[in-house]
């Protein structure tokens, strides 16, 4: 019996996280492996795709009909999909009111007070809403829970800017536990020299590019009917390309202290893929009217 | 004249500051100051109002407390909600002993404790769904409730939930006023900060309810602010005014009622008792209703006198008459009660380490009974309060703001007073060291301190405290023998 292996996804929003992960994960539970997915964001949208539902019912949804968290038991809250996957929502308010890093917290809590965490599984992953922006999302990456993390990503800036935020976040909680960073999925835009440019970023965070996952309608197709591709049409393409991803992390042993770049470095590596223009430093803070008589004055 | 020269006082300064680490030392010594009754202000001698140093054991509450606590919880016939878990509500009620005349639970409401009692659901999902319930609730159960305010704890602050949507849709389906108050315990550096919130929402959600309506005016109008009814002090204050001609149309907030706030700014004059936590709805009122304010000091028979005095210069002679035939009519009975206590408490030295006004307002009461303030000090001043205390100290005697646990007992060690006047937190360390003590917040349940009347309980109480045979009895007999025996031989 092997050991628990937790996996955090974190990334952009709207990047693909949750898509990936689940067919990641239906990916693993085919070939014979046990799993759980948590998911930690208030939409609740982390296991529609394995359990073929709109959104679950999640624990904090739960809790607050039942009075509280400690009305529930486990059976209540978690829900068994595609594969034999165990599927929990955290859940949270809606957007605007209440806090949602306290949901992540309790529910996190909650599941392991009630021993969701059972030996027979091998893999436990966390999917997590874009940004770390408080204590509560940063929960999966805590003592004891996540240990590895996979950054969702895409050769556009925002994407990468993003994903050299988190890595800064992982440092963080690298010194204090053992949360390492465990590689880049390239979740494909098409965009140009996507996964050189990439691999360019991994190697500066001290990692590496650990799949590229090429953009396909199958994919699309797939989520309209609820589904995974793994579970959709299983000798698609495409299904091939979360099995490697899925077979590469079984196999990943290349768990890092991440080492962050500056705002700049990061510039000019856009710079030299072409994505980010030199910038002309020598317009910045002229009016239209000085731009003008500077170009008489030429 | 102080216990020791200022030389001395300063030295000790420097020594109590010794234990620091440099960066708290540094920071401390801002906040201790030798007095020095010629300067105009504290501004180049003592620094106030500052954030606490982490593990020096600082006295001081919060925002919440400050707002909840002092400001709007004495309002008698308004409901505080504790708008939170249920710690800050439950642990802070009825501790400060606001006496109010009334039925408790159907047309007042002091006492109790209303509180929306968060549990984990509430700050996942948010607690103004259960704050609006809560308003329903209380409308229902408690009718005759004249407002409502909403005390923010510190979560509230945390998840940002929408108070003010909530208070103005219960005050427009309730027709009575909800007034939201945004005094979560991490705002500012004490209770400070909550006193001035509290002023502020008093301002924006009640004092202009009844601008422009009919008010029966007299020449004689006053009001109370910053009087909170401790033990009664506000009663006792309250006859004295109405003895001298003055009409009280107010009293904030101590047996206040909504109806009196409303009122006060038809008043001629505002009174002002606690300065620190009301002087800016004082303030308020004179820049937008041009009402002039006084502060004025019901602590002892000389400030008492005085103040009524400079009370009645605001009026005509038939109040100024009234003020000296007021202070006729007492000052026998006052006389009495000083021949009676004097002479057991003359020349005795007293150290203060209290709150809002009093460390300044109750020195003229001891000077009245023979005693002398060697040492005094404020949780949560600020300069203002400070410059009015250079005047009423005397000269080298010791000033501490936010004085830390350590420098009190080292303070009181060096200057050994014979009695000590502070808080709850500091009365039974001070009693294991051998010195006898009152409580200065709460008057040790006893009361009222405030005009004649308080006066006479005031002496009476420091002369039980300071001369109670107890204090004799301290060392254990056998301690006392070996101590002759060794004196013997």
């Amino acid at each position: 019996m092997a050991k628990l292996r937790q996996c955090a996804i974190y990334g952009k929003g709207g990047i693909g996280k949750s898509t990936t992960t689940q067919n990641l994960v239906a990916a693993l539970a085919e070939s014979g492996k046990k799993v759980m997915i948590v998911g930690c964001d208030p939409k609740a949208d982390s296991t529609r795709l394995i359990l073929h539902s709109k959104a679950q019912t999640s624990v904090m949804q739960l809790a607050a009909e039942a009075g509280s968290v400690e009305d529930l038991e486990l059976e209540d809250v978690m829900n068994i999909g595609f594969g034999g996957i165990k599927c929990v929502e955290s859940g949270g308010p809606e957007p605007g009111v209440g806090c949602a890093g306290r949901g992540v917290i309790t529910a996190i809590n909650f599941l392991e007070e009630e021993g969701a965490y059972d030996e027979a599984l091998d893999f436990v992953f966390y999917d997590v809403l874009g940004d770390v922006v408080c204590g509560g999302f940063a929960m999966p990456i805590r003592e004891n829970k996540a240990q590895e993390i996979y950054i969702v990503c895409s050769g556009e800036m925002m994407a990468m800017y993003a994903a050299n935020n988190i890595a800064k976040g992982i440092v963080k909680y690298a010194n204090s536990g053992g949360v390492r960073l465990a590689g880049l999925i390239c979740n494909s835009r098409n965009t140009d020299r996507e996964d050189e440019l990439i691999m360019a970023l991994a190697a500066r965070l001290g990692t590496t590019m650990i799949h590229f996952v090429p953009r396909h309608n199958a994919v699309q197709h797939a989520e309209i009917r609820r589904m995974t591709v793994i579970e959709y049409d299983p000798t698609h393409s495409q299904a091939d390309e979360y099995r490697a991803l899925a077979n590469k992390i079984v196999n990943n042993t290349k768990f890092v202290i991440p080492t962050p770049i500056e705002m700049e470095q990061l510039e000019e590596l856009l710079m030299e893929f072409g994505i980010m223009e030199v910038e002309d430093t020598s317009i910045i803070g002229k009016t239209a009217a000085e731009l003008a008589a500077e170009a008489v004055a030429a | 004249m102080s216990a020791l020269t200022r030389e001395a006082t300063e030295t000790l300064i420097q020594e109590v500051l010794e234990i620091y680490p440099e960066k708290a030392r540094k920071d401390r010594a801002k906040h201790l100051m030798v007095n020095d009754t010629e300067l105009e202000s504290s501004k180049k001698c003592i620094t106030s109002n500052r954030k606490s140093l982490p593990g020096v054991m600082t006295m001081r509450g919060c925002a919440y407390a400050g707002s909840k606590g002092v400001v709007w919880g004495p309002i008698k016939d308004m409901i505080s909600i504790s708008h939170g878990p249920i710690g800050c509500g439950q642990y802070a009620r009825g501790g400060r002993r606001n006496y109010y005349v009334g039925t408790t639970g159907v047309d007042t409401f002091c006492e109790m404790n209303f509180t929306s009692d968060f549990q984990e659901k509430d700050i996942v999902f948010g607690g103004d769904k259960k704050l609006a319930k809560l308003i329903d609730e209380i409308e229902m159960l408690f009718p005759l409730n004249k407002g409502i305010s909403v005390q923010s704890e510190c979560p509230v602050g945390l998840i940002g939930d929408d108070i003010e949507a909530v208070s103005k849709k219960a005050a427009a389906q309730l027709d009575k006023p909800v007034v939201p108050v945004r005094c979560e315990g991490f705002r500012g550096v004490s209770q400070s900060l909550g006193h001035h919130i509290a002023n502020d929402s008093v301002r924006d959600w009640i004092l202009s309810n009844r601008d422009g309506q009919p008010f029966e005016k007299t020449p004689y109008d006053v009001a109370i602010l910053g009087d909170y009814n401790i033990g009664g002090d506000a009663w006792a204050s309250r006859i004295l005014l109405e003895e001298m001609g003055l009409r009280v149309v107010a009293q904030w907030s101590g047996d206040g009622t909504l109806a009196e706030m409303e009122n006060t700014p038809f008043v001629k004059l505002n009174l002002l008792h606690c300065y620190r936590s009301m002087n800016y709805i004082s303030r308020h009122m004179e820049e937008k209703y041009g009402i002039p304010w006084l502060e004025y000091n019901f602590f002892g028979p000389t400030k008492i006198a005085e103040s009524l005095r400079k009370i009645a210069s605001f009026f005509d002679d038939h109040i100024k008459e009234g003020a000296e035939r007021v202070i006729e009519k007492y000052t026998p009975a006052m006389n009495e009660v000083i021949a009676k206590y004097k002479p057991r408490l003359q020349g005795k030295k007293v150290m203060l380490y209290v709150g809002g006004l009093r460390p300044r307002h109750v020195v003229g009461a001891y000077e009245d009974l023979g005693m002398e303030v060697v040492g005094t000090g404020y949780e949560f001043a600020h300069n203002d309060d400070y410059d009015r205390t250079i005047k009423d100290m005397g000269d080298a005697t010791l000033i501490y703001d936010d004085a830390t646990g350590h420098e009190l007992d080292e303070f009181v060690k060096a200057l050994k007073p014979d009695l000590i006047g502070s808080g709850i937190k500091e009365k039974y360390v001070f009693h294991k060291m051998g010195f006898p003590f009152r409580q200065m917040h709460s008057w040790d349940y006893s009361g009222p301190y405030h005009g004649y009347d308080g006066f006479a309980v005031f002496a009476k109480d420091m002369d039980l405290t300071l001369n109670n045979p107890c204090w004799k009895m301290l060392k254990a007999p056998w301690l006392k023998e070996e101590a002759a025996e060794l004196k013997a031989a």
